[in-house]
């Protein structure tokens, strides 16, 4: 059996944690610069849509009583972590999707037990560390899914958690669930099959294997098998990402030159030391620079920059960042937004030799002891000497809450009067 | 790994020089001469107090306490609390609750109809919590740590 945790209004919950009076009010968490909303409580979702423009709201979240947040991703990551660890207590193996949802297996637990074993990870999850999560299991990867959306939909009535395991409960939640939100159905697909009169993911699965492959190619088909029972879809291998961006919004738009050099040095190094980190190098890299789509005068350029050899030292990578970026910048102009994207990403250990030219061997070796120095000391110690050494780029984070688990004098204070 | 440059007149080819992948030993007591140490075969892992003071990883927190109500539990201001949530509370542990919006550290009493929040300092009174008032037992404290 295959089981998916999700937990529930994830950035809201986390808050919540250390405002348990929060419970039950409408929470709104924006992104990286206070820019947008990116997350919202149930509660906040009538009022506010997702990836409204903070700046647009603040009378909205005022009159509403709202309450707002930075996002604060060291105590999003580490309860993550607490989460995901708790679970794989109790399972053989899983695979942590994103920062909020694991899909997992169930062995060895008989069919009547299975409700209860899974109630028994959601309260110990929601005991041990606060998070609310919901639980869908059933025999394969993609009705896991189906059954983790019944699960929250009727949460009165299912605690929170919902197990397929009768071919009537499959054939049920397939016909309750709409095409356009089976798992790995986009919307070019759904409306595709809803010309076809197909609507729900039931009626996907009574088309022919001949019609799903030759229409949605053997990626639907697989899909198909899979909500009919089969478990197709297996776990995926630890998949290294295939691209890295690094980019921001800036707080104020930029004019002049010196600080946009600084800032794209910045996230190029930024994205050389997450390539170094999953052992992977990139053979180009793609820069780009925005200006506010209120501005009066709009520029929005990018450019792919070719490197001459695979790399993921942080001098090359910056080097060849700069020089996009030095082909992109024109004076006149308020930009506000800029971002480096390696791309093209090979692991370390299959290097290609290049005939012509390969990266110094003494990056491979500073590297190391860039990324060790900058680890043991937290921040980073070192940097490259086009990165500002003064902290003049700090995010707008005006309503950050403190990092409670991972910063010892931003632990929460109890009162003891 | 280095790159090797072969040369002729016409092509310059780089070659990855396999030569520097010498085996390393694996066995650190295994050295050529001289006498093993005979603290070797005693090596144990060193004190850890995180693995001492952290049963449950996963459920552990930190406070800070403020405030003289806990003086008689040998909680003083500015004390470091570990909390593990994993615990269940019970009568007569020192557990965080949150009452009125607010983290507090006392002593439970549970009665029958009612638990009683203690403090555990004479000027304070007892805090009686029925089923009206809103409590969250958020954690129970296992340590306190201070720096003497």
């Amino acid at each position: 059996m295959y089981g998916i945790l999700d937990c529930n209004s994830f950035y809201a919950s986390c808050e919540r944690v250390f405002k348990p009076h929060l419970i039950g009010k409408p929470i709104v968490v924006l992104s990286n610069n206070d820019g947008c909303v990116i997350a919202r409580s149930d509660e906040a979702k009538s009022f506010v849509p997702m990836g409204a423009e903070a700046f647009n709201y603040e009378k909205v979240f005022r009159d509403h009583k709202i309450h707002v947040f930075s996002s604060n991703y060291s105590l999003y990551g580490d309860l993550s972590s607490r989460v995901m660890s708790i679970l794989a207590t109790f399972t053989p193996e899983i695979e942590i999707y994103s920062i909020d949802e694991a899909f997992f297996k169930l062995e060895n637990v008989a069919s009547s037990d299975i409700e209860a074993y899974i109630l028994d990870i959601k309260r110990t999850i929601e005991k041990w560390v606060g998070i609310p999560v919901s639980i869908g299991v059933a025999p394969t990867k993609s009705l896991s899914k189906v059954a983790n959306k019944i699960a929250k939909r009727y949460s009165s009535r299912t605690k929170g958690v919902y197990a397929i395991l009768t071919e009537k409960q499959r054939i049920n939640a397939l016909k309750w669930t709409k095409v356009e939100n089976v798992w790995g159905i986009g919307r070019r697909i759904s409306n595709k099959l809803k010309i076809q009169q197909i609507y729900t993911a039931h009626e996907f699965t009574l088309l022919s294997d001949e019609y799903v492959r030759k229409n949605f190619s053997i990626v639907g088909l697989r899909l198909k098998q899979d909500l009919l029972g089969k478990p197709i879809i297996g776990f995926e291998q630890v998949k290294d990402k295939q691209n890295i961006a690094t980019t921001r919004t800036f707080e104020r738009a930029l004019k002049l030159y010196e600080p946009i050099n600084e800032r794209i040095a910045t996230f190029a190094n930024a994205c050389a030391e997450k390539l170094r980190k999953q052992e992977s190098e990139c053979t180009c890299l793609y820069v780009f620079l925005k200006t506010s789509k209120y501005s009066k005068t709009l520029r929005n350029v990018g450019l792919v920059v070719h490197l001459p050899y695979a790399t993921n030292s942080s001098f090359t990578i910056c080097k060849y960042a700069i020089k996009g970026l030095n082909q992109l910048y024109i004076k006149g102009y308020n930009y506000k937004k800029a971002g480096v994207i390696v791309m093209n990403l090979k692991p370390v250990s299959k290097h290609q030799f290049s005939i012509f030219e390969d990266e110094n061997p003494k990056h491979q070796v500073l590297m190391k002891i860039l990324d060790a120095f900058n680890l043991k000391y937290g921040k980073p110690k070192i940097k490259i000497a086009n990165q500002d050494l003064n902290k003049t780029w700090k995010m707008k984070q005006e309503h950050l809450s403190p990092r409670y688990t991972t910063v010892l004098n931003e632990i929460i204070e109890v009162k003891c009067e | 790994m280095r790159v090797k440059k072969f040369e002729s007149k016409v092509l310059t080819i780089y070659m990855p020089e396999q030569s520097e992948l010498i085996s390393r030993p694996i066995v650190s007591e295994n050295i050529p001469a001289g006498f093993p140490s005979p603290a070797e075969d005693f090596k144990e892992v060193r004190i850890s107090l995180d693995k001492e003071l952290v049963k449950n990883e996963a459920a552990t927190f930190y406070a800070r306490a403020r405030g003289n109500s806990m003086v008689d539990a040998h909680i003083e201001d500015g004390d470091l609390l570990v909390i593990d949530r994993s615990i269940e509370a019970r009568n007569d542990k020192i557990a965080i609750c949150m009452i009125d919006g607010e983290f507090t550290v006392k002593r439970l009493k549970v009665e029958s109809d009612c638990i009683y929040l203690l403090a555990e300092n004479k000027n304070y009174k007892p805090i009686k919590v029925t089923e009206e008032n809103e409590l969250i037992v958020w954690g129970i404290v296992t340590y306190v740590i201070k720096k003497v």
